[in-house]
Formats: C-alpha cells, structure tokens, sequence
C-alpha cells in the first residue's frame, strides 16, 4: 500500500497563496464571512503560516503552507468518541461529516489546528454555487472538517484504475494544491517508493517535520529554508 | 442506624484518666434535647406545613432562570454552536468549564453518604440527605452541557454502544466515551443510594400523611416499608453494599474527567497529577457548594438544632485540608513544567501566571489557596457568616480553575500561528446562569416535599439511640422507639 505523503520545500514557496485558493474551491470550503474571521472561526483545510525572523529592516519571512499532516501516530484519531476521524485503508486520515457529532474534541487535540468546525449551518455565495466541485460533499452545520489530501480524486484515481485494469500510477494522483503551486514548492507522492522524487526529498538534509518531538508521525514534510 | 436495637456498639467516650472519675461528656452531634418524636415532628413538619411565602420567591427566581437556560438551550440548537464564543483553537469554552464544575460540586455527596457512612462518621447524619440530593442535581446540570455542547445533539445516541444497521461502534479509546459511562454510572449509583435512604424516612411521611395523593404517592414510594426488623436489616445490608459501591466512583468519576485532558497533548493538559489533583478539587468545591446550601438551609427551616456550628467546623476543616492538596498541585505542576525541561510546559505555565489569562490565574489562586487559610483559626471556622462567605468563595475559585485549565492551554497551543484569545459569548453566559436556575429549581422542590435531612439516621445518633443509655436502665432492655 503507497504511503501518501507531502513535501513542501520553503526556500520555493512565495506565501502566494495559490493553494489555498485552489483548496477553497476544490473542497467546496464554506464562506464564513469577515466578522466570523475576525472572531477566529476562518474555515481552510489549507492555511499559511508566516513566521518572522529579525528585527526591522533585517526580517526574514517564512511561509509555511500547513495542511492536514495525516499523522501516522494521529492524536485526533484517538480521541474521536464515535470513530468519526479514522485512518482509513489509504493510510490517511479520514473524516466522515455523517458520522461526526461535532464534539470538537479532534480541534483541541490536534497541535497543528488543522481543523475547523461549522459553528452555523455552512453558506455558499450564490455567484460561487456553479463553481461547487461536485465530487466532494458539501457539510452541514455542527461537524468538524480538515483536508483529506483531495481523497476524492485518489478515489477516483482507483476506479479508473480498476476499469483500465491495472495499478493506480502516482500520475493519476495530484491534490488541488500542487496543482497550482507556480513555484512548485510541493510535491508529492508514495514516501515509500524510492524511486519518486518525494522520497529523496524528505531524505535530505533540510527535511523536517513540524513538531516531530510529539511523536505524531506527520505525512508531510517541509525543506528547511536556506539564505543562499 | 435508624433502629435503636442495632446500635450496640456506641458508649459515651471516657477521658484517659477515668480512674480519677473525670468523664468528659461528648458534644452532641444534635442539639436542643430532642427525641425522637420531636424530631420527626420538626423535619416533617417542613414538608406537610404550610409553603412559605419565601419559598415562593426563590422558587419563581429558580424558574426564571431555568427558562433562561430553556431559551439559550433551544437558540442553541436552532442555530448552531456559533452562538457560543468558541473560535479555532479554542474549541471547548464554558460549556466543558461548566460541565467540570457541576461535576465537580456533585463529589461530595457520596463522599459524605458513602465514604464516611463506611468511616462510622455519625455526623454526616445531619447533612447527607441534602448533600445527596445537591450531587445528584449537579449531576443533572453536569450531564446537560456535554450534551448540549456538541454540534449535532440530535445524533448524541451515537456515543452510546447500541448494535444497529449501520455497523457503527462508538472508540473505547477516547476520554469522552469514558465520561458518559463513568458520569452516567455515578448518577445512577448515586440516585439509587439517595432513594434507598430515603425509603424509611418517606414510609414515615406516608404514614402521616392526611390527604388521599400524599397517601398514594408516599405510599408507592416508600415500596411497603413496614419498619420490621428484618425491613431494616435488608436495608441497612443494601446501604452498605450502596456505600461500598460508590466509593471507588467518588475517585473514579473525576479521575476518568480529568483524562479528558490529559490523554490529549496539548501543554498543560498532559500530566499525570491531574487525576488526583482533579479529585481533591472536587471533594473541595463539593463540601463549599454542600456548606453554601446547609447554611441557607438551616437558617431558612430553623434547623440550627440538627446542623450544628459543629458540622460546619467539621465540613470547614475538609475544605482546608483539600484546599491545601489542590494548593500543592498548582505548585507541582509549576516545578514539573520548570522541572521538565520542556519549553512547551514551561510556557503554558508562565502564561497561565503572566499572560492574558493571568486575572482568572490569580482569581483561582486568591480563592483556592489563600481563602481557606482561614479556617486555621478556629473562631473563623465557627463563624456562620464567615462561613457562608468563604464558601462562596471557594465555589467561584473552582470555577475559575477549570476555566484557567481549559482556556489558556487551548488558547496557546503548539503553533502561535493559530493563538487567539476566547470570550465568552452572551449565551454562554445565559447558559450557565440558567443551570442554576434548574439546579435551585430542582434543590428547592427537594426542600419542599422531602425530608432534608434523614430523620431515620439522625436518631440513630441521639444518645438515646443507645441501649446502654440510662433511660432504659430501669426495665433493662431496649425500647422500640419511633
């Protein structure tokens, strides 16, 4: 089985913002409106990090693009009362709106905040409506959502698969947000298959995970970034 | 008990050197030279007298504010969670504060009914029926916000293990789960040990009673009670297999809600003192809310004879003792986070002291640890007013503990990317103003039409209940006396 992984390299990434656009439209993520924002409850399943470094004018900026990481070891997994956030048979962890209660205990146990929650019955604007992905379910008022690693396109990655009978081929597999990158600060691919680029990659001397002392075992990886 | 017969085992305490005839009299646990039948006259005659007038107001100030919790309750599900001022990382406010608190004040109940009925404690007598009655309300108010908390109540069944269709099985593995069964067992095992308790003293009220529903309902309640012996020797076996039952819960519940926190990872939440540290807060907050209503009580229904300054001092002298256990734990986890080495810890715990949370810091530990340093001094703790002051206190104090623990870890967790500050919302304020109003609601019909205070077990303990006392010198055997 492929163990999907990411890795994002932050000497590349410009802090554009492309990805998380990308990801809005193509989870058909709610629109919480400005105040709801101010008040901390912005939904995206794909959010910036800036960190600055120095004082001014000598500041280092550093964008770091942070999904959900598909812990191997994930602590909202464990907490989840009714199984509602699973690791489900891709290796990655799922998040089935239906079966969630909304107890938010998955918010709080996640160190990353890669979740948010539906505080009121989720809206579209009406202008986006025709822009909705339809393979992706729209949510209700009351659950938790996170990033799925675009789970609905490796679905359908396995039923072409299986009507061309043959293996999924990486290829078939891309989430929104590499797709826009246009500085091609992600990629992605089966960690284990040491073939793919994504394998070097998280082998090499700038990888890091983000807090790795918690024995989370994140799927994604960053490459550390270096003043040349 | 409540059978003179069986007390065999009670004498009068004897100084050291009686030998120099020197008998130093014990103080009664009961005041004012009652009998037995004055004190059933006295505390049924709360139930069958008229309702004052005061009981009135309170009773309609309880229900107006249980309408407010009815109204913020129904706008909450109507609407959504949003409502609350809950935001991203801060993803339990008061609702989980509320539901450790009302939990929390639920402890000192059993320990009162279970653990000092296995002590020989004679004088939880006074205050266990309405210690009892106050656990199980706060168990009501407790289990309403975990309730009501979730984003979709209408699928709340989904946490309970029942087979169905759809394959779906709740995980054993996450804290929450352990909370239902575990809040869910003590208020069961806890109704169960109030309504047993209550069996003789309610076959009394329906042996008294004048008007043909009183005879029905008492009547059905008190299950046939006949007060023969061997009526009392199966009860008295039955409230001790209760007492036994409910002990390890009184550790168990708030242990089990402490792992809520710490199984999760999040700095502050993940230590291992919490168990502990939690139980002792709870004993503590308990005996101050049990203090609170025992001193309105009494003044209220003139039972100053039954609940003495001495049981005060006795509950006081509790409250010191697990004030200082949770004192000692908010030192200890300041060392182990220094102590640690981890700068996570070390963080959360000079934030608690420093950062934006500091007033309700400092709120929790004037009323925590400073406050009950007064009841060292003995003419304090047998203060009425004092009393009734501090436990305020007390109560307020333990409210802002769950409050620090909750917020200020959620707020700064591990990536000051997602840091923000929560504020409570006007609902969630309205929300828990109203789960007073259903705890008083629900305390004050307790007050009304049952005995508040277990008139079978109190005379258990007037000397008279002894079978060596002198009045029975003269014919030489014990008397039945109801």
């Amino acid at each position: 089985m492929p163990k999907w992984g990411m890795v994002i390299d932050l000497n590349k990434c410009t802090g554009c913002g492309s990805c998380v656009n990308a990801c809005r439209m193509e989870n058909n993520i709610p629109v919480v409106g400005a105040e709801a924002a101010q008040e901390g409850r912005t939904m995206d399943w794909m959010q910036i990090i800036t960190e600055y470094d120095g004082e001014y004018p000598n500041v280092r900026i550093t964008h770091i693009p942070r999904p959900c990481f598909q812990c191997g070891n994930a602590p909202c997994v464990i907490v989840c009362p009714v199984h509602a956030t699973f690791v489900n048979e891709d290796g990655l962890v799922g998040q089935v709106y239906y079966r969630c209660i909304g107890c938010r205990y998955c918010m709080n146990a996640c160190p990353y905040t890669a979740k948010c929650f539906n505080y009121f019955k989720p809206e579209t604007p009406k202008e986006y409506e025709v822009l909705l992905n339809p393979d992706v379910t729209r949510r209700m008022n009351g659950v938790v959502e996170k990033c799925s690693f675009c789970h609905h396109r490796l679905a359908l990655a396995k039923d072409t698969a299986r009507y061309e009978e043959r293996e999924v081929r990486e290829e078939d597999y891309q989430t929104a947000c590499l797709e826009v990158c246009p500085t091609k600060a992600i990629t992605f691919g089966d960690l284990d298959n040491q073939e793919h680029e994504v394998h070097h990659l998280m082998h090499s001397n700038r990888a890091f995970r983000l807090e790795e002392s918690l024995g989370t075992d994140p799927k994604v990886y960053y490459l550390k970034r270096e003043d040349k | 008990m409540g059978n003179p017969v069986n007390m065999t085992n009670h004498k009068p305490k004897q100084s050291a050197d009686s030998s120099a005839g020197a008998i130093i009299e014990e103080t009664p646990l009961i005041a004012g030279n009652h009998t037995f039948s004055s004190i059933t006259e006295k505390i049924s005659g709360v139930i069958e007298g008229p309702t004052p007038k005061m009981w009135w107001v309170l009773f309609s100030f309880s229900v107006s504010l249980l309408l407010i919790l009815v109204g913020s309750v129904g706008f909450l599900i109507w609407e959504g969670t949003g409502i609350w001022g809950l935001n991203s990382p801060v993803g339990w406010g008061w609702a989980i504060v509320n539901f450790v608190f009302w939990v929390g004040i639920g402890h000192a109940g059993t320990l009162i009914s279970a653990v000092l009925h296995l002590f020989r404690q004679k004088w939880r007598t006074s205050i266990n029926r309405f210690a009892e009655a106050m656990t199980i309300f706060a168990v009501i108010c407790a289990l309403l916000f975990p309730t009501i908390h979730v984003g979709r109540i209408w699928v709340l069944y989904w946490f309970f293990p029942i087979p169905n269709q759809m394959s779906m099985w709740p995980n054993f593995r996450s804290p929450l789960l352990w909370d239902v069964f575990a809040v869910s067992i003590y208020f069961t095992v806890s109704l169960l040990f109030w309504y047993v308790g209550l069996v003789p003293d309610i076959a009394t009220l329906r042996d008294r009673a004048k008007t043909r529903g009183k005879k029905i309902i008492y009547g059905i309640l008190s299950l046939g009670w006949r007060g023969a012996n061997r009526h009392w020797r199966h009860y008295e076996l039955g409230y001790l297999i209760l007492a036994g039952l409910s002990t390890p819960l009184v550790l168990s519940v708030h242990s089990v809600v402490s792992t809520d926190f710490a199984t999760s990872i999040i700095p502050g939440w993940h230590t291992t003192i919490f168990p502990p540290y939690f139980v002792a807060g709870a004993i503590f907050s308990g005996f101050a809310m049990v203090m609170t209503l025992a001193i309105i009580a009494r003044k209220a229904f003139g039972m100053e004879e039954f609940i003495t300054v001495n049981h005060l001092e006795k509950m006081a002298k509790i409250i010191m003792v697990t004030g200082l256990m949770v004192g000692y734990a908010y030192s200890i986890e300041f060392f182990i986070a220094w102590y640690s080495g981890n700068d996570y810890e070390r963080f959360t715990f000079i934030n608690r002291a420093l950062g934006p949370y500091a007033w309700a810091y400092w709120i929790m530990v004037s009323c925590n640890v400073i406050i009950p340093q007064f009841f060292w001094s003995k003419k304090l703790r047998t203060n009425v007013t004092v009393l009734f002051i501090l436990s305020i206190f007390v109560n307020i104090g333990m409210w802002f503990e769950r409050f620090v623990i909750i917020t200020s870890s959620l707020s700064r967790d591990y990536l000051p990317s997602s840091w923000d500050y929560y504020s409570p919302s006007i609902w969630d304020i309205a929300t828990f103003v109203g789960s007073f109003g259903l705890f008083f609601t629900l305390f004050l019909l307790f007050l009304r039409f049952l005995p508040m205070i277990s008139m079978a077990e109190v005379k258990g303990v007037l000397p008279q209940a002894d079978p060596h006392h002198p009045m029975y010198q003269k014919s030489g055997e014990a008397h039945e006396n109801k």
